[in-house]
């Protein structure tokens, strides 16, 4: 049976309207409702159902950032993970944390927790950055099944289903490997009451990049965050004449 | 592949009440007047030389004439009422209205005055051929004094609008219904709403603090103060708080907009029994205390009905009983630990079963979904009679069991949800189409149910078309004799939303 690591991160909560910062460095995150990040969500559910349907020995949540990642650890716990393990990272570190960086530290832990499967979500939503399982397995010289909209156990390894452009196709990977979830992988459970009172007493370690060796100096620079263009108004015509000229007057037709 | 995020769809996508309306039957109803055997009063009959008159104060486009485009403003949310109006009348300032009564009052022409059209119980729906007097275009925002909470806004403003505006500014409306997404304010005022955080917020009658109103004949009633206290006078704003359009039109409100609150948590429970309920809800009201922001509840049949119909997905399995309490407080920490009390005490006695309990926006957003779609998840599957009553909690269940007893030996189903908190439950009598005989099982035995348990035959909904009849099951003969002597006084010619509320 295999040992999971599953990557989760806390992101602004997709129902929050986000904002940029004035000086344009990036966005507001203070006072701001934080989640996990939804393809994470998926990803833990994933591992989950993995140990239910008796597949994986043990589910371990890795969260990477400041003290509030640990809320986003224990609601994995409460989802069905075992244990957490909190990489410490704040201040100017966690600003400019970047997928290579998460990647090693992932690599690092499933080495020594002696994992099987590292399994995190296809992107976060706030930097879209879809990185972090392909540098993991770059970094670990292990195959990856990313896209994965479905994983099964086979002999020697797993089948997965991955979601590419134009249809759906399916590999076979060996042990160890690396998957990155899919928005159609499943539908992530809500943490219910009793496991919600039970990921209270799982066990949480806390260590610091540092102590994994990892070193955070930032590889890429941010330039400026803007906000999208403004969608212009649209205007109401009162008829199909009026339609056909407006359009003729833009040179559409 | 990698998708955009707007592409990112899980089924938080805010289910608002035109998505549902989609689903509805697509079969026009009948004319009310058919229906309910409705004789037409002696208005005046429109003129084209009326039409003209309107167009010279409107313009053309505000006066609506088209018969297909006048439909929509003749049948309201439920599917349940057909009126047969030929003009729709699009004003934009407080002015025109006052002109356009004034006008109709002179000519006895009847008027109806209409919000989001999200009534139900047919008040904002024409009966006859009344012209209908739509707010749509009447949704300035005037002000809002950030520090006091006062928000003054034009009467058509949608009430999501509204809560998207003050939020931004650390603010909320003191109100929150499942229609938010249509429903105006002036309509939310005109039927004093209840809606989800009455419990905590309080009702209409608090909350406005004033408002500017057009009586039948033209005037423009002036009480639009931001004032919390002003004792001066009778407190004429109540009049138009709650009397459905009868009285006059609402075209201002100035609104109290309680502060936004920091911590905001949603806990979604199954429970086994309503007994069980009502012991949580004292359990709640003590260990939550002043946090304490919404509590309702839903029947096995509304939330199953609903996700399968709506196909959402319930948060938790199958229980008899569904619980929803929220809580808004300013402190998290402080919050959550009265939370996990609660939730610990009323798991260790076994009184919730299970559940879940978030503060993350977007599972709070898709829990409250469901709660919200119940009252239009029946209209996918055909007709749906609506019932809105307050019982006293003790027998707050009762009736749905009664209803579903003498309905057995009928294709009937019949749901009960609602705000407990206000001892407020909706009953939904889902049936595969409107039948007379279906009609006459149901009315008047559930309003004669409801004064023998000494509650009210409409909570929150409204009297409108389909209660006048029913009106004295829940008030006394001298109540209703003066609002009576009311409405004659303030609209001699009856021309405001005729057939509505009183009875003949
Ligand atoms: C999905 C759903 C959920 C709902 N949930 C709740 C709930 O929780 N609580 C609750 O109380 N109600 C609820 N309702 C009922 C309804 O939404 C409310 O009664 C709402 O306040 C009506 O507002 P409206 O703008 O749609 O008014 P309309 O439906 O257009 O009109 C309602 C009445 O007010 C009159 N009126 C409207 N605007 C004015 C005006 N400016 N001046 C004078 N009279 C006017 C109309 O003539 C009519 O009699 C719900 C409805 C739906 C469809
Ligand atoms: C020390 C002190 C502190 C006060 N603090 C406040 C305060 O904080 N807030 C505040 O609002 N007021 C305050 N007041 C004013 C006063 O106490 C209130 O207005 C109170 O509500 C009056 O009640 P009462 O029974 O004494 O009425 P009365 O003084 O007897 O009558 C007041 C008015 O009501 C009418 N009235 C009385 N009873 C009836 C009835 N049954 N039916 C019809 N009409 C009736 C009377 O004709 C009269 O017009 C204070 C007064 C004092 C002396």
């Amino acid at each position: 049976m295999s040992r999971v690591l599953v990557g989760v991160k806390r992101v602004i909560d997709y129902a929050v309207k986000v904002r940029v910062k004035p000086d344009k460095t990036g966005v507001v995150t203070d006072g701001v409702k934080h989640s996990m990040n939804p393809f994470d969500e998926i990803a833990v559910e994933e591992a989950v159902r993995m140990k239910e349907k008796k597949l994986a020995s043990e589910v371990i949540a890795v969260s990477c950032g400041p003290t509030q990642a640990q809320e986003t650890l224990r609601t994995a716990l409460a989802m069905g993970a075992d244990r957490a393990i909190h990489v410490e990272i704040a201040g100017a570190e966690y600003e400019t944390l970047q997928p290579l960086h998460v990647a090693k530290i992932l690599a690092k832990l499933s080495q020594d927790e002696k994992a099987d499967i590292v399994i995190v979500g296809k992107q976060a939503i706030d930097d879209d950055s879809n990185q972090t399982a392909q540098m993991t397995a770059a970094i670990l010289d292990w195959p990856q099944g990313t896209f994965a909209s479905k994983v099964e156990k086979s002999d020697a390894g797993l089948t997965v289903t991955r979601e590419i452009d134009g249809g759906l196709e399916v590999i076979k990977t060996k042990l160890p490997a690396v998957l990155s979830a899919d928005l159609r992988l499943n539908e992530p459970r809500y943490a219910t009451l009793p496991n919600i009172m039970k990921a209270k007493k799982k066990p949480m370690k806390k260590v610091s990049a540092k102590d994994l060796g990892v070193d955070l100096s930032p590889r890429i620079k941010v330039v400026s965050v803007e906000d999208p263009p403004v969608r212009q108004a649209g205007a109401i015509v009162p008829d199909v004449d009026t339609l056909v000229a407006k359009l003729k007057e833009g040179g559409h037709v | 592949m990698i998708r955009p995020l707007s592409l990112f769809i899980f089924n938080l996508n805010k289910q608002n009440v035109k998505t549902q309306v989609k689903f509805a039957s697509t079969v026009l109803p009948q004319f009310s007047s058919e229906k309910y055997g409705v004789k037409r009063k002696s208005f005046g009959v429109l003129q084209p030389r009326d039409i003209d008159y309107f167009k010279s104060i409107l313009g053309e486009d505000r006066v609506v004439t088209d018969e297909s485009d006048v439909l929509p403003f003749n049948i309201d949310w439920i599917k349940n009422c057909r009126g047969q109006s030929k003009v729709v009348l699009k004003p934009k300032t407080t002015e025109e209205v006052s002109k356009i009564l004034s006008y109709c009052n002179g000519k006895r022409l009847a008027v109806c005055p209409q919000g989001g059209n999200t009534g139900l119980v047919g008040g904002s729906v024409p009966v006859f051929d009344e012209i209908v007097l739509n707010f749509n275009l009447m949704n300035k925002i005037i002000s809002l004094d950030e520090i006091s909470g006062a928000l003054v806004c034009e009467s058509g403003c949608v009430l999501e609008n509204l809560d998207d505006y003050v939020r931004e500014r650390n603010l909320i409306m003191p109100l929150d219904l499942g229609a938010k997404g249509s429903c105006h304010i002036g309509g939310n005022v005109s039927t004093n709403a209840g809606g989800l955080r009455l419990l905590r917020y309080g009702n209409l009658h608090g909350s406005v603090l004033g408002l500017e109103a057009v009586k039948a004949d033209g005037t423009v009633l002036d009480c639009l103060r931001t004032l919390k206290k002003d004792n001066t006078g009778y407190h004429l704003k109540h009049l138009f708080i709650g009397s459905e359009g009868t009285l006059g039109v609402v075209t201002k409100v100035a609104i109290h907009c309680p502060a936004l609150p920091k911590a905001v948590s949603l806990g979604f429970f199954g429970v086994e029994n309503f007994e069980n309920i009502l012991n949580l809800y004292k359990r709640a009201k003590t260990s939550l205390g002043e946090i304490l922001s919404a509590f309702e509840m839903a029947d096995n049949g509304s939330v199953s009905s609903t996700v399968k119909n709506l196909k959402l997905s319930n948060p938790i399995s199958d229980y008899p009983f569904y619980v929803l309490v929220e809580t808004h407080g300013s402190d998290e920490t402080h919050d959550s630990e009265k939370l996990s009390r609660f939730l610990s005490e009323g798991m260790e006695s076994g009184v919730i079963v299970d559940g879940t309990v978030t503060s993350e926006p977007a599972k709070m957003k898709t829990i409250w979904n469901i709660r919200e779609s119940i009252a239009g998840a029946g209209l996918v599957e055909g007709y749906s009679f609506k019932y809105d009553v307050s019982i006293p909690l003790r027998n707050y269940y009762d009736l749905v069991e009664l209803l579903r007893d003498r309905l057995k030996d009928h294709q009937a189903k019949v749901y009960g949800y609602g705000h407990v908190g206000d001892g407020n439950i909706h009953i939904n009598v889902i049936v595969p189409e409107y039948t007379k005989n279906m009609y006459s099982m149901l009315e008047p035995y559930i309003f004669e149910e409801v004064a023998k348990l000494k509650g009210s035959i409409s909570a929150e909904h409204g009297v409108g078309f389909r209660k006048p009849q029913f009106i004295h099951y829940s008030k006394d003969e001298s109540a209703l004799q003066l609002m009576k002597d009311l409405k004659k006084s303030m609209d001699p010619n009856g021309i405001l939303n005729p057939y509505k509320v009183l009875p003949d």
